[in-house]
């Protein structure tokens, strides 16, 4: 009998894992992936759609024509996965039946677990958000605007300090600088994770004027007040917020019991097995390594992976590893961008801020569609 | 307390994990944790001894125990509060 991979979500790694495992496998497996909705979203462009600067239209595509034809696309909601039976079981009442399961459900925010951050507080990580920010800015006519953190981990570090620096740049433009104070509420004691990439952005932000408050881990919003609070006992008045909201594991991976206490999969930091269930892979948001949620780990995983199974699959002993690999981009506005590469033994070296990679990154974003699900890109 | 005595509620491995790190990591394990979660955290990255004390006096939690070795540090945090 054929091998039966079965994929849940078809986002970019569950894409790219399921194209990689039909070219490798052909006829000796069977691959489908169950996705929720069938509609992929690119979700790096949220943050450019609250900017003003892309169309929410082309952020999301027909999952069926980023497969290849010979994988089997499942539009149902996954309930609950049994590990010992090996079956995933749907919202619908059907189920599906697997020799090998990759975890690909990604991650989902609930701002609705931070007081008062639902009415008060904007976001740019979904594309209903993104698109009410884009017309809060544009109503917006000078005042206080604080852009802070309410949950970790959230997927794309790099993304309230690329918004900061873009919203700062855009207000310039605008000609509402003068009367507008942006204040970045950082989570950590510098402007960004990453040591030598706070060293070139910060002096950025301190030459464009803008503010700095550090270790702010936003608690909660008191709208009337207008004010936000932090775990650290500090406060900070706004009249716009920017929040990235809390996110959490995909509520299938706590219904089965599959997780940890936000939801995230236990996985082996280099063969990316769940520790306690062999035949089950996970990647993207979804694990619960401590490094990047961001659409370049999902896929870097997904072809360690696919390398994993097709070599099980075909009776060989798998070789592939994960070695920490991500690949990231970081805006830093004014039409300039830097980048950051590293693995689990090469800590990032970001070069300086330049136009030719923001340029890359909007090659990238216009490029995607074309080459990443497809696996055009290594 | 030695590290030894002491309950371990989760352990978080970031070696060698730039981003988001190690202190950012640990921020988001007290977040999620209850009052009395007690986090290892190792850490092969050098600004983590004094960026991971800095914000567990500034957050006011309990640094119970820092120990290093092999190319690593592990810091053991309780949640206070």
């Amino acid at each position: 009998m054929d091998a039966r991979i079965v994929i849940l979500g078809g986002g970019v790694g569950g894409t790219l894992a399921a194209n990689i495992l039909v070219g490798r496998l052909g006829h000796a497996a069977t691959v489908t992936v169950v996705d929720p909705t069938g509609m992929h979203a690119y979700q790096p462009g949220f943050l450019y759609v609250a900017l003003g600067q892309a169309n929410g239209r082309w952020l999301g595509r027909d999952e069926r024509t980023l497969l290849d034809k010979k994988v089997d696309l499942v539009i149902e909601i996954a309930e609950r996965i049994d590990p010992v039976a090996r079956t995933v079981r749907f919202a619908s009442g059907g189920s599906i039946a697997y020799d090998y399961l990759i975890l690909a459900t990604g991650s989902r925010t609930v701002p609705e677990q931070v007081p008062g951050f639902i009415g008060a507080g904007q976001e740019f990580y979904s594309l209903t958000g993104a698109l009410r920010l884009r017309e809060e800015l544009r109503r917006f006519k000078g005042g206080r605007i604080l852009i802070g953190v309410t949950g970790i981990p959230y997927k794309c570090p790099p993304a309230p300090v690329e918004f900061t620096l873009m919203l700062e740049d855009q207000l310039r433009r605008r000609g509402l600088r003068d009367r507008s104070e942006v204040t970045l509420l950082s989570p950590l004691n510098r402007a960004f994770t990453v040591e030598a990439a706070s060293k070139l952005v910060q002096p950025i932000m301190e030459k464009r004027g803008i503010k700095l408050s550090t270790f702010f881990n936003v608690d909660a919003v008191d709208p009337t007040r207008g004010i936000v609070s932090s775990i650290e006992g500090e406060e900070a008045a706004y009249d716009l917020l920017v929040l990235v909201p809390p996110h959490r594991g995909q509520t299938v991976i706590d219904a089965s019991g599959l997780g940890d206490a936000g939801g995230w999969v236990p996985t082996d930091r280099n063969t990316l097995q769940h520790k306690q269930y062999e035949r089950i892979y996970t990647i993207g948001d979804a694990t619960d390594l401590p490094i990047s949620k961001s659409g370049s780990t999902a896929h870097f995983q997904a072809s360690i992976v696919a390398s994993r199974i097709a070599s099980l699959v075909k009776g060989q002993a798998p070789s592939a590893t994960y070695e920490g690999r991500v690949m990231c981009f970081l805006e830093t506005g004014d039409r300039r961008a830097t980048t950051l590469r590293f693995d689990y033994a090469h800590p990032p070296v970001p070069p300086r801020p330049a136009v030719i990679w923001h340029a890359a990154k909007w090659m990238f974003n216009r490029m995607y569609w074309h080459t990443i699900p497809q696996g055009r890109v290594p | 307390m030695t590290l030894t005595e002491t309950q371990i509620t989760k352990t978080i491995d970031a070696r060698g994990m730039a981003c988001p790190g190690p202190l950012m990591t640990l921020i988001g394990a007290i977040r999620a944790g209850a009052v009395g979660d007690t986090f290892a955290v190792l850490s092969s990255d050098a600004g983590s001894k004094t960026d991971i004390p800095a914000w567990t006096t500034k957050a006011k939690h309990e640094l119970i125990e820092v120990r290093s070795g092999d190319g690593y540090s592990t810091f053991i945090v309780r949640k206070a509060h």
